[in-house]
Parts: C-alpha cells; structure tokens; sequence
C-alpha cells in the first residue's frame, strides 16, 4: 500500500516539507497527517491545506504535483521509502539516515546533504553540493549512498566523510572539495580542480579533468575495489561499461595540501 | 547390509562440533585463484596437528564471484570460534594476500562473524584505506604489486567436523580406486569439504597411543599388516587396504549428503566393505548412521 499526497499548486514560496518522510507519517491517520503543520514561506500551514491525502501505508509514501519549491523532501527520514513524482527542491534527503528516498525529476541544491545512511536516488539532475556539508560544518554525507542518473552541481560531496556518492552525468567544479573520505564516482566529465583540499577520499572520473597541481600521479593500475564498486553501480542501473570494469586507471595523489592521502583515479584509454 | 558388492557395516560416524567458514578467493586467473586456494588449505588436514581442517569447496566462474573474476571457494574449519578466527588471519595473510592478483571475500552470511580483514590491515602500516559498500567493509592494502583487497569481517557457523567413512578392500589398488570414486562424487556436495590430500586419508588414527604425549596413534585394528597380530583387528579376511574420507561441513546436513553419495560410489567402484569411525558415541555430538544412509 502506498500513502500518497499530491500538491494541489505549485507553492508560490518554499515549502518545507519535512514532516512527509514515511517514519514521520507511519501510525497516524488520515485526518492526523491533514493536520501536520508545515512551513509555507514564513508562515504556518498543514498538510491538509495543501495536500490532497489519499492512499494508506506506512512505509511506502508517493509525493506527487509541482515539488521544484518544495524542500527538506524526506529530510531527516529513518526508514521506508518516499518517491517524489518530479522535482524536488532543495535539501532533498538531507541528513536521512536510512530508507530510500527516489526523486524521478531534478534535486535542488544539498540534496542528501549530511545524510547518514539510506540511499538518495535522483532520476534527473541534482543541484550544488550534492552530499555536501552545510556552511559550518566539517563533514557532509557521512554514510549511505547517493546515485544521480543525471548530472550534478559543483561542490558535489563537499566534506564527504563515508559513503558512495555516482553520478552518471556530468559533475561540477571542485568535487570532493575538502573531503575526508568516502567515494565519489562520476561517469560523465568532472569540472575543474576535484579533490581541492581533500584529504582521504576517492574520486573516480571516466574523463580525465584539470587537476589542481597538488596532485601528484602514482602508477597506473586496476583497483581491486573498484571493479566491486561498478559491478554494484550497474546492478543498481547505473550506465557501467566492461571497459570501466576492466580497464587501467591512473592512481593520483593529494591533496598535498592536506594530508595527501586522497586518490583520484583517472580511466585510462584502452591500451 | 549390502550395497551394490560391498557390505556396508551398521555402525555410525561419530562427528564433533567445529566452528567453520567460507572464504571466497578471486584472482585476475583461475591459475592464481587456484593458487592461493591450494595454498590456503595447505597443512590443514587435521585438527590433531594443523590446527585447523581446510579444503577447496569448489571452483567458482567470474561470474559468481563479489568482483567477476575466476575464483575458489573455500571452507576453513577450527574447534572453537577463537581458533578459528585466528586461523583466519595467519592464512589468509599468509598465503592470499601474499599471491599475485588475489582479493579475498566473505562467502558466508551468519549471525557470528570474525575480523579479518580489519586485523590484516595493519599490514598496510598506516597506508591502508577502507571502503564501505552495501554495508560491508572492505580493506585496501597497498602492496608491491599494486593493491590486495580482503573483506573486514567474515561469517562463521558452527559446522561439523569429523563425518567418515572408511572403505576396505581387497588391495591398495582397488581400495583406493573406490576411495577416489567416492571423493569425487563427495567434492560435488556444497557446503562439504575432505581435508585430506586427494581427500583420502590413509593413516585413520585413534585417540591416544602407548606413549605419553602422543595424542593420536595409528588405528591398529584397522590396519591390515597387523591383522594376524592384533585380537581385535578388524580388518577381514580377504581385505589387503583400507582408506578413510574425513568429511567436513557447514552443518550436518551436506556431511549426511556426501557420506551418502560418497557410499554409493565407493560401493559401485570395488569396495568390498563400508564402515565409519566412532569413539563409541560419547565424544562427539553428531552420529550419521550408515544404514540411514544406504539407499
């Protein structure tokens, strides 16, 4: 059974509709989720006054109408799974901890930003710092996983701790910039500088991008891991090759800035 | 009882409780799969002085491996779950991440895991990195080579170690014939493995010996040079070698399943008699009765 609340209009303000995750929702009724207050614009509404309720279920939950200014979009959820049927605005999946959140449209900015555990999918694009850190704060996603059938925005896991962050299109300016670990693998070309100021984790890019000259090349050679880490990207539909999976990448190193314990892995032509 | 022309014996194997686990071990080759694999199991045919029991489950295809490549999977047995953890990272360490192009895996999902991967890390001395993937954590170590990747916790049940059976015959040549019959239709049993080199053992041995501080001695009764000069030899007339197949499991029942295929081909392969080996079933937990057995 899938609970399903579609947005009459398109808000003429952000919405911030973080009290729609599937845990947020699970044990109350139909009347009690009507009642659900929510933030429109700078003022108080509820779920009732914007929403049409239909459907049941407590770990299935279905969004649907105009979302591009709705935000917070299961921010903060712990389990099930929410579908946005288009669009999400910003802070999509920010700071989940687990379920699976799917956006068949575009993400805005910080989508998964912070996020803990779960998986952020994303049909479309996604905006700025996808996985990101908020201003302030050290670390950005710091488990789970984030998959982007489209392309994302600069700063893509900015402050990246854990977890694995795919794009299968193209990737902004300054990815992984001042990252602490996890993995960002990107499909299509990155944009200038990846890896500025990071410090121990990988960037895998199937283009070779302008790296900063902090980046020193290692060697090149097949990453044990990396070939796991495709073969799951492409069981979870992500446009993997056999000659990503097989080929010879370049091992660079840095930042040297930081601790230099960062890789940015560069497919090479087939040889 | 009679099976094809051999007498099967109505008496059981006396099997024990033994912690066990899986390893799967890939590698750019199956030459090199198969290399670590042999290597991993080496020196590990019996408790009594390898520490642990070990052997090749069976050869894996690229495509049923966690990283596409060829591999082996193999079953690693040890008394108790601290033993055998240990023997996890001393082999795994020893002989996978020391052999070109390997990676190693967990093949076995249980509630009770061990660390290995996360204890041979250390070997990267600071230069080691993690990775989580699907909510398992795998090791990157740097190494001459390039790079050995080996999963951080694996899973361990406690299995059975110790299932028999022992095939007589009326020479060296025909027993061990039947003896190979059997091992080969046992190899195919998932979950099963025969520790002992070809997987037939011919020194069955007993617990105990005249000698202080020989925990094991040779099974007299069942030698055939002693038959004219021990009372309670049992070795028959007629019978010139006898050979044992030691079989190790996951859980009692692929022991059962290759006893049971492993009598039939023995008994169709010139074995003139079957039987197993107890202690007189006080020792171990897990008795598997030949007749129950015999089709």
């Amino acid at each position: 059974m899938t609970l399903e609340l579609t947005l009459r209009e398109a808000p003429v303000a952000p919405l911030n509709a973080d009290a729609l995750g599937p845990d947020r929702l699970a044990g109350l009724s139909r009347a009690d989720i009507e009642r659900l207050e929510l933030f429109y614009g700078n003022r108080r509404s509820t779920v009732g006054e914007l929403f049409d309720v239909s459907g049941a279920g407590e770990e299935d939950v279905r969004v649907a109408g105009d979302l591009a200014r709705v935000t917070h979009l299961g921010a903060g959820m712990s389990r099930g799974r929410l579908t946005v049927a288009g669009d999400a605005g910003a802070h999509a999946g920010a700071g989940m901890s687990d379920g699976e959140l799917v956006v068949e449209g575009d993400a805005g900015d910080w989508a998964g930003a912070e996020m803990h555990g779960g998986r952020l999918v994303v049909r479309g694009s996604a905006g700025r710092r996808l996985g990101g850190a908020y201003a302030g704060t050290r670390a950005g996603m710091q488990g789970g996983e984030i998959f982007v059938h489209g392309d994302a925005g600069d700063e893509a896991g900015a402050g990246l701790r854990r977890g694995l962050i795919a794009v299968a299109g193209r990737v902004g300016a300054a990815a992984g910039l001042s990252a602490l670990a996890g993995t960002i693998v990107a499909f299509g070309a990155v944009g200038a500088h990846p890896g500025a100021g990071m410090r121990r984790a990988s960037i895998v890019a199937m283009t070779a991008p302008t790296l900063l000259p902090t980046y020193a090349s290692a060697c090149t050679y097949r990453p044990p891991f990396l070939r796991l880490c495709l073969r799951r990207l492409r069981a979870l539909g992500l446009p993997v090759t056999d000659e990503q999976i097989e080929g010879f990448y370049t091992r660079w190193s840095g930042d040297s800035v930081e601790l230099r314990r960062g890789e940015i892995l560069i497919l090479e032509p087939p040889r | 009882m009679r099976l094809h022309d051999a007498e099967v014996e109505d008496t059981f194997a006396e099997a024990f409780g033994m912690w066990g686990a899986r390893i799967v071990v890939t590698a750019d080759t199956p030459g090199w799969a198969d290399h670590a694999a042999r290597s991993l199991t080496g020196f590990a045919t019996s408790v009594i002085g390898c520490k642990c029991e070990a052997g090749i489950e069976r050869v894996l295809e690229a495509g049923e491996t966690p990283d596409g490549r060829p591999g082996v999977a193999v079953l690693l047995f040890a008394p108790d779950e601290e033993g055998l953890g240990k023997r996890l990272v001393e082999r795994v360490g020893m002989t996978v991440l020391t052999c070109p192009t390997t990676a190693c895996f967990n093949g076995l999902a249980a509630d009770d895991e061990t660390d290995v991967g996360g204890k041979l890390r250390y070997f990267g001395d600071g230069w080691q990195a993690s990775k989580v993937l699907d909510g398992r954590r795998y090791w990157r170590i740097p190494v001459m080579e390039g790079e050995f990747l080996v999963e951080e916790r694996f899973g361990i049940v406690e299995g059975v170690g110790g299932g028999n059976i022992i095939i007589l015959a009326e020479d060296v040549a025909t027993a061990l014939g039947a003896a190979e019959a059997a091992a080969e239709a046992m190899r195919a049993v998932e979950g099963a493995i025969l520790p002992f080199p070809g997987g037939i053992a011919r020194s069955g041995s007993k617990v105990g010996s005249r000698y202080s501080g020989q925990m094991a001695s040779t099974n007299h009764e069942l030698c055939p040079t002693l038959r004219a000069q021990v009372d309670e030899s049992k070795v028959p007339d007629g019978v010139g070698s006898v050979f044992e197949i030691v079989i190790d499991g996951l859980a009692p029942e692929p022991v059962a399943e290759a006893m049971r295929v492993g009598l039939d081909a023995a008994a169709r392969a010139g074995a003139s008699r079957i039987t197993a080996g107890n202690y007189g079933g006080d020792l171990g937990e897990h008795h598997f009765h030949l007749k129950e057995l015999v089709p």
